[in-house]
């Protein structure tokens, strides 16, 4: 992160980025930078402003102030071209959280990922096909699956078929914005190791957005942790669940259940947010 | 201990388009009077619908086979009265707080209507006695939140609501399914911590649904894993993370990633898991199972004690203590 090396290293590049909703601050002021086959966490509660910088980042929202690089080329400002916008998109994709919601009922993964193919590159029927089977194999989807409408498979397939679409770009950098949240575990396990496989072998980074501090320490080295808006404590992912620095993040740290674990009040805290409760 | 209540052999199947189908086999367990009840699985595991046999919540034409007794009553045999009595003593609290309560109508509406229907309390008495119950679970001001709507209200203070609401009829058991699961981390200690002092100070006994087997083994006495509508196994909720019995407990506990260090490889459990209906005959788990031998299909697995725990496995003596040991992909 900051103490990486600059630019010509860095694939993804943050700079004071900063957005409000009316009158509420949604991300205060985020920098980060993110180096090719390296993970970044973003830690926090819900309000804590870290999807909406994932958001920014791939442009669904626009940022009131602040840039953000992407493999060299500014995305801080609306794409005012189509193909300025398909660009964007093969560098930068997301996989969203709710599988259920995320994909089209009425597209098998197949189609989906042909779709993706025939919009960015231009590759023949045969080589789309031969991709797709590619992919496929790489989420761990067998032909029957890939060929499914959605409402045939299960949610952590699902999630499969949205990464295997988002990787169809051949992207830089992947955002998984609490991608592996609604799995069950031993789904989870499964995402998870899929992930770590296509980082090591197509050198991809990844943004993972997440409340599950478990998840992070496994698949991330760097970890920013957000509250209300604000960046509150970054570094290694190891040294920030270690040996957390900053009362929030030591508070995040606390309430994850474990053995020997046992639940505290932490009402004091709470009670500051405006958020928490409204008046 | 005498058991508060008991659930001996029970199953549950559902009326469905195709037939009926079976969410929950040959299940038994106990609660004791203040104990807390850990009880695991994934989706589809029969969890919930084991709560709702419970509480007798069950959709129309669900067809239960066994018994459920509660504190010395046949519980599937209640109706009219006796049945809405029941309900007052076994309280649930569910997973989203927002799809149980009226949106359009205030939190003491919701909170006192039961009492002046079923108690016949007057509108103060019940006021007053809802606003002790947030007081209870840690909310200031009682009297405003009362006044207020639900979408004024965070989910976690949603969720302290629901639980103040479930006291009201001073339950002796509180069913809560995934009552923690929708919010934050921080929330969740804080709602755990509610959940835990009330078990001490009214001696509420506790069935404690989730997925997250770290959050069960650090709240409850015992846990018991589910499987495809079984019992799997029941044990000292201590116990289950240094020494499960069960494969699938084994598992379980391996595949989730550990907060303190980084796995080369998770151990991930190959397929997915199943719900009742869709299980192959003899031992459910076989097909995913790392340990699993011809005799294991063949047969249903009788369940035994082991090491004062109950275990559905027929290796389960032979396996025990290598079960955290081998990786399997």
């Amino acid at each position: 992160m900051s103490e990486q090396p600059a630019a010509a290293e860095t694939v993804l590049s943050v700079r004071n980025l900063r957005k409000v909703f009316g009158s509420l601050v949604a991300v205060a002021d985020m920098t980060f930078d993110l180096v090719p086959g390296r993970s970044l966490a973003i830690v926090g509660e819900s309000g804590s402003g870290k999807t909406t910088v994932a958001r920014m980042i791939v442009g669904l929202e626009k940022p009131t102030s602040g840039t953000i690089v992407a493999c060299g080329r500014d995305r801080s400002r609306p794409a005012r071209r189509g193909a300025e916008r398909k660009l964007r998109g093969r560098e930068v994709q997301i996989v969203f959280q709710d599988p259920y919601s995320s994909l089209d009922p009425r597209q098998s993964g197949a189609d989906l990922v042909d779709e993706v193919l025939r919009v960015h590159h231009d590759h023949d029927a045969q080589t789309r096909k031969r991709i797709v089977g590619e992919l496929a194999e790489v989420v761990g989807l067998d032909r029957r699956q890939m060929h499914a409408l959605p409402k045939a498979l299960s949610g952590g397939q699902r999630q499969r078929v949205a990464i295997a679409r988002a990787l169809a770009t051949d992207p830089r950098v992947l955002i998984l914005d609490e991608s592996v949240a609604a799995l069950d575990v031993s789904i989870q396990a499964q995402v998870l190791n899929v992930l770590a496989d296509i980082r090591d072998e197509r050198g991809i980074s990844y943004i993972l957005i997440s409340h599950d501090l478990a998840v992070v320490r496994q698949l991330t080295e760097d970890a920013i942790v957000m509250q209300r808006g604000l960046v509150v404590e970054r570094g290694l992912t190891a040294d920030v669940l270690d040996h957390p620095q900053h009362p929030y993040t030591q508070m995040l740290r606390a309430s994850v259940p474990g053995p020997g674990w046992k639940p505290q009040r932490t009402r004091g805290l709470l009670a500051a947010d405006p958020r928490a409760a409204t008046a | 201990m005498s058991s508060l209540l008991e659930v001996r052999d029970l199953t549950v199947r559902l009326r469905m388009d195709a037939g009926p189908r079976e969410v929950i086999t040959d299940s038994s367990f106990d609660i004791a009077a203040g104990e807390s009840l850990g009880l695991v699985g994934e989706s589809g595991s029969g969890k919930s619908m084991t709560a709702r046999a419970i509480a007798r919540l069950l959709p129309d034409g669900a067809q239960c086979t066994g018994s459920v007794t509660f504190d010395g009553t046949d519980v599937l045999a209640l109706s009219g009265d006796d049945l809405r009595r029941h309900r007052a003593l076994v309280a649930v609290v569910f997973q989203d707080p927002r799809a149980h309560i009226n949106p359009v109508r205030r939190i003491d509406d919701f909170m006192t209507e039961s009492l002046r229907i079923l108690e016949d309390v007057s509108r103060n008495e019940a006021r007053r006695r809802a606003a002790d119950a947030l007081a209870e679970v840690g909310i200031d001001d009682p009297a405003k939140r009362l006044r207020q709507f639900p979408h004024q209200l965070s989910g976690g203070m949603l969720q302290r609501v629901m639980i103040a609401t479930a006291l009201l009829s001073k339950p002796r058991l509180l069913l809560a399914d995934e009552c923690t699961t929708a919010l934050d981390v921080t929330t969740q200690a804080e709602v755990m911590a509610i959940l835990d002092d009330l078990r001490r100070t009214l001696d509420l006994a506790m069935l404690f649904i989730t997925h997250d087997l770290e959050l069960a083994g650090a709240v409850c006495d015992r846990t018991c894993v589910m499987y495809a509508g079984q019992v799997v196994e029941t044990r000292s909720a201590r116990l289950l993370h240094q020494d499960p019995l069960h494969p699938y407990s084994a598992a379980l506990v391996q595949a989730r990633p550990d907060i303190a260090s980084t796995a080369e490889r998770l151990i991930a459990i190959p397929g997915r898991p199943l719900s009742a209906f869709e299980a192959p005959a003899g031992c459910r788990f076989a097909p995913r199972c790392p340990h699993v031998q011809d005799e294991c299909r063949a047969q249903d697995q009788p369940v035994s004690d082991l090491d004062g725990g109950q275990v559905r496995c027929r290796r389960a003596v032979e396996l025990r203590g290598s079960l955290l040991d081998g990786a399997h992909v």
